[in-house]
């Protein structure tokens, strides 16, 4: 249970940091460590150069305008939760984090390490899938924007490609007063879920829904967004017994099995809990 | 070939230079190298929290950084808190309560304590609800929890006792 040995390398500048990741043979980047590093203490991995970003000050931050909001990728889980810009500007990210981990994991985990390590059920590529987010990826001498939906290359893997690196991820920001709900089944609380659902609603002065974003996490590699629960929402109001009706074609999206829960118990949750996410989202004080 | 780095740091306000491998946790270098045995090894994967110390004032999981991750940083482990002569109020809630019986776990459960208190703002007592969400990364086979709550419930009626 101890790590392998490793070159460790400290870069101090993002330039120094993709210069290190170009260079390297067999690099790893180490963000806040919070899955890495239990995977080396496994000895899952091996790399033979780590490249530690914790000293990367100017890949850290948060920036919110009236569009979108830019977190860098190093910014700690824990600041992003007690950045109240983010919750007015994107409420659905706090309440997503509320069920990362422990307070001690999100002090030192980061954005850009959760969404790189594309665990299936993690909360905030759940929240990221159903906010449409953007993925900054540099390297050396150029950067590129991913969508989201094209960010997941299958099993913990991301659509980086060799001497790329995360920098920062872009949240666009729903109309105010937008509703938002962010619920999961863990076995335990802290534990990545087995299924947890994100959904966003944007309603028009009369109360009929605009917008609706709603995102299965859990049941695929990566998160999916539930299409035609947003297609059945529109124009409706939005009431429980609506969320009942339209949930039920939640139940219809893909699922697979695992040593521990079947795909079909996956697909169950998937409804159950996309009706939850819904009233959640429409409940007095989250508007 | 070994990778070594030498590191200064503040453990518990005493300042400290060392010589160590890069790949060594930082729990490991406190229990090993600085004989700082009270930061306790459950899982070593981050699940069970016995070795939670805080690193600049935040709790973290000492398993899943390396000690050279703690070069410059300031540091606090169990054996900053109180003496066995002289428990801290939150020890001495502990005691009294009954918040221990193997005592594993309890340094860890001290620490994420120690920075769920002094987070807390203004003198507002905590809700029940709110102390079992602070421990839920820490985990305790013995108590059942309820007699932590009930010390950390005891430390918060206790004003002028705040930590």
């Amino acid at each position: 249970m101890k790590a392998p040995p490793f070159k460790y390398h400290d870069p101090r500048s993002k330039d120094e940091a993709l210069g290190l990741i170009s260079t390297l043979e067999d690099p790893c980047v180490l963000a806040g460590g919070q899955s890495l590093m239990p995977m080396l203490n496994f000895r899952v991995l091996a790399p033979q150069h780590l490249i530690d970003l914790n000293r990367v000050t100017e890949l850290a931050g948060v920036n919110c305008d009236a569009q979108v909001v830019r977190v860098g990728a190093m910014t700690r889980q824990c600041d992003l939760e007690d950045n109240e810009a983010v919750g007015r500007a994107a409420p659905l990210l706090h309440a997503a984090l509320r069920h990362v981990g422990h307070r001690q994991t999100r002090n030192r985990g980061t954005i850009g390490g959760s969404l790189c390590h594309l665990d299936p059920a993690a909360e905030l590529v759940a929240a990221a899938a159903a906010l449409d987010a953007t993925l900054i990826a540099e390297a050396k001498g150029s950067s590129r924007r991913i969508p989201i939906a094209e960010w997941s290359t299958g099993y913990l893997s991301n659509a980086l490609r060799a001497g790329e690196l995360l920098t920062a991820a872009e949240f666009p920001v729903w109309p105010e007063g937008h509703c938002y709900g962010f619920v999961e089944y863990a076995r335990r609380s802290g534990d990545f879920a087995i299924v947890g659902v994100a959904a966003l609603l944007a309603l028009d002065a009369n109360g009929a829904i605009t917008g609706a974003a709603v995102a299965i996490g859990g049941c695929t590699p990566a998160p999916q967004r539930a299409l035609t629960v947003e297609q059945a929402l529109i124009g409706r109001k939005p009431t429980n017994a609506v969320f009942n009706d339209v949930a039920r074609l939640a139940s219809s999206i893909e699922a697979q099995s695992d040593a521990f829960v079947k795909a079909d118990y996956r697909r169950h949750l998937a409804r159950v809990l996309t009706e939850r996410a819904l009233s959640e989202s429409t409940r007095e004080d989250s508007r | 070939m070994k990778d070594v780095r030498t590191i200064k740091l503040t453990v518990n306000g005493k300042a400290l230079e060392r010589s160590v491998e890069t790949r060594v946790s930082l729990a490991d270098f406190l229990r090993n190298d600085l004989r700082l045995t009270g930061t306790h090894l459950g899982c070593e994967h981050g699940v069970c929290g016995a070795c939670t110390v805080l690193l600049e004032g935040k709790s973290v999981r000492a398993c899943l950084m390396l000690a050279v991750q703690a070069d410059g940083a300031a540091v606090r482990t169990v054996e900053g808190l109180g003496t066995p002569e002289k428990l801290n109020p939150l020890q001495r809630a502990m005691m009294e309560h009954h918040g221990l019986q193997c005592g594993f776990c309890t340094p860890g459960i001290l620490m994420t304590l120690t920075e769920f208190l002094e987070r807390r703002r203004g003198d507002v007592p905590p809700t029940q609800a709110e102390v079992r969400e602070a421990l839920s990364g820490n985990i305790c086979r013995c108590t059942g929890y309820q007699t932590i709550v009930e010390a950390v419930m005891r430390v918060c009626s206790e004003s002028d006792t705040k930590p």
